[in-house]
């Protein structure tokens, strides 16, 4: 079998062993002990291109898209619009079989664009400085708590109940690493002590709603002497204020919505911000500008002492590689949607959840379960489980929403974004009522 | 205004200096809703400072840029511990496949058993490939595959009442991310010293050894290149005293279908999927970093694995699960990738894979001994580190070397890493390059030799051919500039 | 060039100037000359207590971390705010402009732990050897 990814030929070998001074490739292996030494492994055949294609294909054709059907699922994972220039980008190869740019000499279209992607960033939140991005909200989200416990030398982390139960357990398990504890707080209940290192907050929150008086809990918050930790929804950000302008000391952020696709759940982007007097805590890769003798403007990994390979075990974060390409797809997005885009997806994310919340929740069995201001999502009680909903609306060919019962009684997260068609919301609606109507 | 450099001075236009005002680069329909009213200004932004740019204008800005970075497929990228190998294009089809990206990953289990079945295959497949027992996909890099196997190793010695194990060893040759992971996770970091021959030094191990110590943290072949023959021996030193084995399986590559984790003694293992499994570098990412752990150990692993019930596959959670890592179940768009690999290898490629590497690092160690010096005087595997110590005493350091390896055509290697070797130069080549393009860069780095001792200062003052000269990464750290600006005045 | 006679040095290359118990700290010719660009300085605040030889900071080239270590205990009364501002002095006047800070002197018998001017380049002579 003759691998297309592997050039050299017998021949090709047969001149190397003979270079090297052995008579066999064997001899090479000479330090592996003998009782370690395996036969051939279970894996299954080797496919050729147009077997591998089918094989894939078939996976694939096992499963249903949401793309091909109305879809109203969100919880941490979005159907946005992504314009094709941003396949385009990305797929170029120079961007995608890079790797990191320790070599600033050539790697500036990298170092660029992530200086770019740390500028939007910092725009979108009103924040100072942003890093070149984490693993996914969820992780930015525990690298933040930790963070806040390291400047502070508090031992305890405060979460807001109405945080996304996923980046809660993300968060619990980072802080089990530093013997951390992590107190979850309802938002009409905070008992801030002098323990604790942060305070952190979604907004909006995992069902879909904004805090009615976030200056309150900011005020709370530093009146402990806490960090204010913002987890915002980039999208939201192209019309509401942004966390920055109303005392965050944080922001972090899902950027999947950015120009990502669902892709079941990864890779997607977290997003970091902070304050400028926290930029030597901050984990994560920093770019910065700087000119080289000739005076030409360059980028260089920069402030590297806070980061594993430099200080190792007091490194800010053990991170590494991180999603770089992922950074890239939102930074091409953000330029292409720019100042004026974002805000009008925003906006119709917002018209279309508000038009079909009102809908629903004049059908006979349904209400909306929360009072105040949402942004795309919203919590429908329905008159029946919600996995029933869900079960007829499939049948319909209907992608339906989250069930959040367990949080609210026959609770359903439903989200409305710029791809679903004032039709979709109708469809849904006239099936919600046949379903209340007790078919 | 001189327009010389300026002109090729792409880096002092970002995309928020190009476009106007009212340009933009996308389309969106109209609202077809009637509108509800907008929440109080008071909650709204009041401005957005985002570009404004044309499409075309967008495109040609980031093709620009693109062309001014090296990548694998621009040549020779040799990386060491990296394993910057070809990244087949076909993945990068099979990957875009809507059946994939368009899963959202809270649909209905019944909706995405094609997603599960491939994940559940490649959970068996990384296990039978690392001899051990079970595997999660979920971490999603390499770093984040430590940060699980040593929180598993934590929450493990924690239900055994072994709290008092406070300690983590980690050889002087590790890579930084393993010292920073075992403190992330608590525990206090102990160098242990390697051996003239490039070991493990057995005497240091043991004298580190006691009932403190939690696990060792050891990357096989170590980041020299070298195998260590005594690895049988050192997983039972360390089981003998109650301590565990982590493996950093970053260089799998040279031990593919060769050797396994399992059957040496390791405990808990995470691998690199954009490294040994072809998947893109993206520039930094994403990676993938699966977990692959003992019997003992696997109850510990992250949730969700995949796992099957009578009806088909299911999401569960192990029984004393550390947790979530993510917010979902791993870089699935990248895993799509690493199983496209695996059935393209079958398991006479992964062989050939480890084969091709180990010689190739072999060839380049042979062909450049004569002009540098190697610190360790034995077999390499897939990667072989040399010291720059003989043409320092010329006046030429390893980074003027890397500098101006790049006039040649070629990314430089690795430069001063691992730390225990003086002007370090790790290289590895891996198995997709082919005998000439080895020789080009060896003979490039026999040529630099030669300039080392003629003409130095080319050297001292490459990269000459770059799009950009060396950067002034002082005044970069000491007055940092990390996003744009708008400029006051008229900017020049 | 000999290390200046007018103060007492650690191991750790730091050096120590005293007039009337206060005692000016920084860190030697060798020692930036060894780190390179040196592009931020972590120091403590005014009023630490400080002990001798014992951590007193950290200083960044763009490659490396080093800790400082304090030549004497006392009190901290003064940081040298110019190396905050441009942490290139300590390169440029390791021993004038690029001091770090100021203490005052819980107890000068410490100074006898300390090395001489002649003592310190003899130290490095050896350590520029290997």
């Amino acid at each position: 079998m003759t691998l297309p990814y592997i050039p050299n030929t017998q021949a090709d070998r047969q001149a190397m062993l003979a270079a090297i001074g052995v008579a066999s490739v064997e001899e090479l292996f000479a330090d592996i002990p003998a009782e370690f030494r395996i036969g051939e492994l279970g894996l299954p055949p080797a496919l050729s291109e147009p077997e591998l294609v089918r094989e894939l294909s078939a996976l694939g054709g096992r499963n249903q898209p949401v793309d091909d059907m109305p879809c109203f699922l969100g919880g941490g994972a979005y159907r946005h619009f992504i314009p094709s220039v941003v396949s385009e980008v990305i797929g170029r190869s120079e961007f995608a079989t890079a790797y990191t740019p320790y070599q600033p000499e050539i790697s500036q279209g990298t170092l660029q664009t992530i200086f770019e992607f740390q500028s939007m960033v910092c725009e979108l939140t009103a924040m100072d400085v942003a890093n070149a991005g984490m693993y996914d909200g969820a992780s930015a989200l525990a690298e933040a708590c930790l963070m806040a416990a390291a400047i502070s030398g508090r031992r305890r982390i405060a979460l807001l109940s109405t945080v996304h139960p996923h980046h809660q357990a993300v968060v619990r398990t980072y802080a089990f690493g530093r013997g951390l504890a992590v107190d979850v707080m309802p938002p009409d209940d905070l008992a801030l002590s002098g323990e604790h290192a942060c305070l952190a907050v979604q907004q909006p929150n995992f069902f879909g709603y904004f805090l009615p008086d976030v200056e309150a809990l900011e005020r709370a918050v530093h009146a402990a002497g806490a960090l204010f930790i913002v987890s915002a929804d980039p999208i939201s950000l192209g019309l509401f204020r942004p966390p920055g302008e109303y005392g965050a000391d944080v922001v972090v952020g899902e950027g999947q919505s950015l120009g990502s696709p669902l892709n079941f759940g990864g890779p997607y982007l977290g997003l970091f911000a902070c304050r400028q007097q926290y930029l030597r805590q901050m984990p994560g890769r920093i770019v910065g500008r700087t000119s080289d003798a000739q005076g030409r403007t360059g980028y260089v990994l920069t402030i590297q002492t806070r980061e594993q390979h430099i200080r190792r075990e007091r490194a800010t974060s053990n991170i590494c590689t991180s999603q770089q390409l992922v950074a890239l797809a939102a930074t091409v997005y953000l330029a292409a949607m720019g100042k004026q885009g974002l805000r009008q997806v925003a906006e119709l994310c917002y018209h279309k959840a508000h038009y079909a919340a009102q809908r629903i929740a004049r059908l006979p069995g349904y209400s909306l379960a929360f009072d105040g201001l949402f942004f795309k999502e919203f919590v429908m009680r329905c008159p029946q489980p919600p996995s029933e909903v869900n079960r007829a609306l499939l049948e319909r060919g209907i992608v339906g929403g989250l069930d959040v019962s367990q949080y609210v009684e026959n609770g359903l997260l439903l989200c409305v974004t710029e791809m679903n068609t004032r039709d979709e919301i109708d469809r849904l609606v006239e099936a919600l009522a046949a379903i209340g109507g007790g078919a | 205004m001189s327009d010389g450099p300026r002109q090729a001075d792409i880096g002092a236009r970002l995309t928020f200096d190009l476009g106007k005002p009212g340009r933009t680069a996308f389309s969106l329909p109209p609202c077809d809703v009637p509108e509800a009213d907008l929440p109080p200004p008071s909650l709204l932004r009041r401005e957005l400072n985002l570009p404004e740019l044309s499409q075309v204008e967008l495109v040609r800005y980031f093709l620009a840029l693109s062309r001014l970075n090296y990548s694998v497929d621009s040549g020779f990228y040799p990386l060491g511990s990296c394993t910057m190998k070809y990244n087949p294009k076909v993945h990068d089809k099979l990957a875009c496949l809507p059946g994939f990206t368009g899963l959202h990953p809270l649909q209905p289990l019944a909706t995405v058993q094609g997603a599960l079945a491939l994940m559940y295959d490649l959970q068996r497949w990384l296990v039978e490939i690392t001899g051990l027992d079970a595997a999660s996909l979920a971490p999603a890099a390499g770093a984040q595959g430590e940060l699980t196997g040593i929180f598993m190793i934590k929450a493990y010695l924690a239900d055994r009442g072994e709290e008092g194990r406070t300690r983590v060893l980690v050889p002087d040759s590790a890579h930084g991310t393993n010292p920073a992971t075992a403190a992330m996770a608590g525990f206090e970091v102990v160098t242990v010293a390697s051996d003239s021959q490039g070991n493990t030094d057995r005497q240091a191990l043991a004298s580190a050894l006691d009932d403190g110590v939690a696990a060792l943290m050891l990357t096989l072949p170590n980041t020299l290149g070298l195998f260590d023959p005594n690895i049988g021996r050192i997983a039972e030193m360390l089981h003998r005293k109650g301590a565990l084995l982590y493996g950093d399986g970053a260089n799998l590559n040279a031990l593919l279908g060769r050797a396994r984790f399992g059957d040496m003694g390791f405990d808990i293992v995470h691998l690199n999927m954009h490294k040994t499994f072809s998947t893109p570098h993206g520039g930094g990412g994403p990676g993938s970093g699966p977990v692959v752990a003992k019997g003992h150990l696997a109850p510990y692993l992250p949730t969700p694995v995949v796992g099957k019930d009578g009806e088909g596959f299911v999401l569960a959670t192990p029984e004393r699960s550390i947790g979530r890592v993510g917010s979902f179940y791993g870089h699935f768009g990248v895993l799509v990738r690493a199983y496209a690999y695996l059935r393209t290898l079958g398991a006479e490629g992964l062989r050939q894979v480890s084969d091709n590497a180990v010689i190739n690092a072999n060839y380049v160690l042979a062909r450049l001994r004569p002009a540098y010096h190697l610190p360790y005087d034995r077999r390499c595997m897939h990667e072989v580190v040399f010291s720059g110590s003989r043409q320092r005493a010329k006046g030429v350091r390893t980074l003027d070397i890397a500098k101006r390896l790049i006039d040649y055509g070629f990314h430089p290697p690795t430069v001063y890493f691992p730390l225990i070797v003086d002007e370090a130069l790790m290289i590895e080549p891996t198995e997709t390059e082919s005998k000439e393009a080895l020789d080009a860069f060896c003979d490039a780095l026999l040529a630099i030799d030669r300039e080392a001792e003629e003409e130095p200062q080319v050297v001292k003052e490459a990269p000459h051919s770059a799009p950009i000269g060396r950067l002034d990464e002082a005044t970069a750290a000491r007055r940092p500039v990390l996003r744009w600006r708008r400029e006051v005045g008229d900017g020049s | 060039m000999p290390s200046p006679s007018d103060r007492r040095y650690t191991k750790e290359h730091e050096w120590v100037r005293v007039e009337d118990k206060m005692g000016t700290v920084g860190i030697t010719d060798y020692a930036q000359d060894q780190l390179g660009d040196i592009v931020y300085v972590d120091l403590p605040s005014v009023g630490t207590q400080v002990k001798q030889l014992e951590k007193l900071g950290e200083i960044e080239s763009v490659k490396a971390v080093s800790d400082l270590y304090s030549p004497v205990s006392g009190e901290l009364v003064e940081v040298n705010q110019g190396v905050n501002d441009r942490p290139e002095l300590v390169n440029q006047s390791p021993y004038e402009e690029g001091w770090l800070v100021r203490v005052r002197l819980a107890d000068p018998a410490e100074l006898d732990n300390l090395l001489t001017a002649k003592q310190y380049d003899e130290l490095i002579a050896q350590a520029q050897e290997t």
